[in-house]
């Protein structure tokens, strides 16, 4: 698979085989299975209530389904930590931003970059030699990704005093900065304008244009998703009802349905 | 046998004082989710304005007095500190009491002074023999004990009928399971706070009195009052009837470790032995024995 | 005007992430060390050395120390007297039992068992929180309290209770006046405090914020929550341990356990919410403002013709100890520090504010 962009979609990265969650009594996922390609956009929709943020959760690890696997990169596995996960190469932005909100804009960056700094507290101490080479190592990789999102003027600044669309901006850098392999966004447009959604898609495009990221999106902006992603995922109370191309899911008269609200 | 009955019954006496002091920190958490540190120097502060101002006016009156006092001092953290700082983390809320908690000790003992002052309200003290026909020999309690476990009886009961079948128990209760929708709902927070500021007020002063009583009021009362924090953490932060199991728990455990246990360690572990019971408990069920679940989202 | 850094352009990201990026401030502190270091011993009466600024450099460190674990990663700690209590009992123990000990490697020591016992005390903080954590420290503080007044082997079985740090040397020189005290204080101090700040703005400082803000996210973004929180405790604990070793050898000279007692805990508390959460200078402004308000309350009066009695001093200390606690925990929170911070700020557009 191809598209316009010359971009190589590759073959399975993510598969999500029979998982089921749930909580005490109420069943938030039930029985679902999709996959997510190398360097494709993959979109997951639903309305309000059908799974889609407890299925991130699974697949990065907050989560732990009482059944089915998840295979990342060929390896499978039933449950996993939120910090497996991240080490792996996965990460993610939330539906309610979860900066560190005490932190300026490239310290909240640079925390993106932990799982890749090593040395020792006694170096950390000295702030010399190796470890101030690291330092600068990483602060010019934050730098890089501050340019890419162009958010140069807000580095120093605590993120707590930033207005929302920016935070969610940084909150990407955060991710970014991991330099992950596949990236999950819960629901990166929401709440923003016409102007920011048109730039938080340009970056999500560029992103997985110039990184070759793999993302999973959750979005409520229908034009969005069907804009920007290479197929759609439909879940509905727990259960994937739809699963293909944007033209396919949107002709499909479960979807429209589940949109709709008819009752089952 | 009956040494075991003696210690562990004196383990209770301490668990039902412990248990008073227990319930004004439940009361003030479960209505503002404030973990309200200054419940000691409350005590000490209501059992210091009791026992000064007996000197001056007869009993009734100077009760009367007190409940006044610590009614303005309700109100009076409410204006200062509570509004203020209204919607801040449960930590800074907590580190605030922490100092409303040192102000009070300080202002207690400078307005009412800090000497032992003996505080005598009539309560029976005198040593009687029970279940003698079970044991040998029977097992020495005293009158005061018993009066202090009626007393914690009828506090609690009064409060259980205050909670559940008044108006104002009704919205604290809707307070204290969901704060904006109690709000939207016309339940205004701030006289809810004074309000149950001045309901662990007078839980201070039962507990006081009976602290007193067997000590005399000084101002170790309000150090004594840290050990009602294991007390908290068994019972789980949230539960009446935590507090009072809770409490009778650690009681009964310190005083039982410290008879039994203790001289093996050189004595004097009960400073200790209620935190590290509490803690080895924390590690196990975080929520405390009949606290709720908190389930964490993101 | 004198105060700004036009014209000071950084050129490498080491430049921008300098502790004092700006060169006044770099000046600022080099005055600050010369008189610490110089113009201080040499005009300061004795009594100023070791009943003021000794007192007051042991203080800064105890609350970096604190302020590390609570400040920087969140964790609220009322045991800090306890921590004390361990770097001066295992310091004693040390130099008592192995005399050939360089005093150096005994202060080290110290510190190494206090973040030994502060990582024993922190397991808790992988499943609790906030004011529970907070109540578990208080175990900590109990805990130890009676174990050093209890276990006869930690006080070398003195009959009193009370030990005495034996005479002190370093590399041959004795360190038996004011002056040589301060300035083995002042010194350790100094590069503790560094240490500090390094750790502070590295990898280190941010996983530690990352899990005072957001623990959750913190893990999700791959900070494993149980290192963080432990090197805190480790870190912080290691600080406070050395600090509780300098006060008993270099301030006090003899103590029982009381020296470390829960008060200790609090006063390091206040120091470092009135300094400033989150801030390393500010445990610096903490400890001297604290130690002010007794010395205001004694000196003032005096002066005024009328002495307060000892116990009324210390009623309206706590007082005003509280008082003040509310008072920076609702108009700022981040403590004498921000101000400070802001002032600069102010300074550094005027006079031309816009």
């Amino acid at each position: 698979m191809t598209d316009s962009g010359g971009r190589k979609i590759g073959d399975v990265l993510l598969k999500v085989d029979n998982i089921s969650l749930a909580f005490g009594g109420v069943r938030a996922l039930n029985d679902v299975s999709f996959d997510i390609r190398a360097h494709e956009i993959r979109a997951i929709i639903g309305p309000n209530g059908a799974g889609k943020s407890s299925m991130l959760n699974v697949i990065n690890g907050f989560y732990h389904p009482q059944k089915g696997t998840i295979t990342f990169r060929d390896i499978a596995r039933t449950d996993i930590g939120p910090y497996d996960a991240a080490s792996r190469g996965i990460a993610r932005t939330f539906q309610n931003i979860a900066l560190f909100r005490g932190m300026s804009t490239l310290d909240n960056i640079m925390t993106g970059r932990l799982l890749k700094m090593k040395r020792n507290l006694l170096w950390q101490a000295l702030y010399w030699g190796p470890a101030k080479a690291e330092e600068m190592e990483h602060r010019a990789a934050a730098e890089r990704i501050i340019d890419f999102l162009e958010i140069q003027a807000i580095r120093k600044v605590p993120v707590g005093r930033l207005p929302y669309g920016l935070q969610k901006r940084v909150e990407l850098g955060r991710a970014l900065a991991s330099e992950p392999d596949l990236l999950l966004l819960d629901e990166p447009m929401a709440g923003m304008n016409v102007e920011e959604k048109e730039d938080m898609c340009r970056f999500i495009l560029d992103v997985n244009d110039e990184f070759g990221t793999t993302i999973a999106l959750i979005e409520h902006d229908m034009g969005v998703v069907m804009d920007i992603s290479d197929r759609v995922v439909v879940l509905d109370y727990g259960k994937k009802i739809a699963d293909g191309t944007p033209d396919e899911v949107r002709g499909d008269q479960a979807v429209i349905d589940a949109y709709l609200g008819v009752s089952h | 046998m009956g040494f075991f009955f003696e210690v562990l019954f004196g383990g209770f006496l301490a668990g039902v004082l412990y248990a008073l002091v227990a319930l004004g920190f439940v009361l003030i958490f479960k209505a503002s989710g404030v973990f309200n540190f200054a419940q000691g120097a409350m005590v000490l502060f209501a059992a210091l304005s009791l026992v000064r101002l007996m000197e001056w006016m007869p009993i009734p009156l100077a009760l009367l007095a007190s409940v006044a006092i610590m009614i303005v001092f309700a109100l009076a953290v409410e204006r200062l500190v509570l509004r203020p700082l209204v919607n801040q983390e449960g930590i800074i809320l907590f580190m605030a009491t922490i100092g409303v908690s040192y102000f009070l000790d300080g202002f207690a003992q400078t307005v009412w002074g800090s000497e032992i002052y003996k505080l005598d309200i009539g309560l029976p003290n005198e040593p009687v023999m029970i279940l003698e026909s079970v044991f040998d020999g029977g097992v020495l309690v005293n009158t005061f004990d018993l009066a202090a476990a009626a007393i914690a009886g009828v506090l609690v009961l009064v409060l259980a009928i205050f909670f559940q079948k008044t108006r104002i128990g009704r919205a604290l209760r809707a307070v204290a399971d969901d704060h904006q929708a109690a709000q939207s709902v016309g339940i205004p927070l701030r006289d809810i706070w004074v309000i149950v500021w001045s309901t662990s007020g007078i839980v201070a002063l039962v507990a006081g009195i009976v602290w007193g009583s067997a000590l005399g009021v000084q101002f170790s009362i309000a150090l004594v009052a840290l050990k009602a924090l294991p007390v908290l953490i068994l019972g789980g932060f949230t539960s009446v009837p935590g507090a009072i199991i809770g409490g009778l728990i650690i009681g009964a455990g310190e005083k039982l470790a410290e008879v039994f246990i203790g001289p093996c360690f050189g004595g004097g572990i009960e400073t200790w032995f209620g935190y590290v019971l509490a803690l080895l408990f924390l590690l196990v069920r975080p929520q405390g024995l009949f606290g709720e679940r908190i389930i964490e989202r993101v | 005007m004198l105060y700004r850094e036009a014209g000071q352009f950084k050129t490498t990201y080491g430049d921008d992430q300098a502790i004092f990026p700006i060169r006044q401030d770099r000046w600022g502190i080099a005055i600050v060390l010369a008189i610490a270091f110089v113009v201080l011993p040499a005009v300061a009466t004795p009594y100023f050395v070791t009943s003021i600024m000794i007192p007051f450099l042991i203080y800064a460190l105890a609350a970096i120390g604190l302020n590390l674990l609570t400040g920087y990663c969140g964790q609220v700690s009322l045991g800090t007297g306890g921590f004390m209590a361990v770097g001066a009992y295992a310091a004693y123990n040390f130099a008592v039992r192995v005399p050939e000990l360089n005093l150096i490697v005994v202060f080290l020591l110290a510190g190494g068992m206090a973040a030994l016992v502060g990582v024993v005390f922190g397991v808790p903080s992988l499943r609790i929180k906030g004011f529970y954590l907070a109540v578990a420290t208080l175990a900590a503080q109990f805990f130890l309290d009676w174990a050093f007044s209890r276990i006869k082997w930690f006080t070398n079985y003195t009959p009193s209770g009370s030990v005495a740090a034996p005479p002190l040397d370093l590399f041959g020189i004795a360190i038996n006046t004011p002056d040589r005290r301060y300035y083995l204080i002042l010194t350790i101090v100094v590069v503790m405090a560094l240490a500090a700040k390094n750790l502070v703005r590295g990898r280190v400082g941010r996983s530690w914020m990352a899990i005072r803000d957001m623990d959750i996210a913190a893990e999700i973004i791959g900070i494993r929550p149980w290192r963080a929180k432990l090197s805190a405790f480790a870190v912080s604990s290691f600080y406070i341990g050395i600090a509780g070793a300098l006060w008993a050898f270099l301030h006090l000279g003899a103590w029982e356990p009381l020296a470390f007692d829960i008060n200790r805990s609090f006063t390091l508390l206040f120091m470092v919410i009135i300094g400033g959460l989150g801030s390393i200078v500010g445990c610096f402004f903490g400890a001297a403002f604290i130690l002010m308000v007794p010395l205001a309350l004694n000196q003032i009066p005096l002066a005024l013709g009328m002495p307060l009695s000892t116990a009324m001093i210390s009623h309206l200390e706590f007082m005003i100890f509280g008082a003040l606690i509310v008072f920076f925990l609702i108009v700022e929170p981040h403590g004498l520090a921000r101000l400070w911070g802001l002032g600069k700020e102010k300074l550094r557009l005027w006079p031309f504010p816009h």
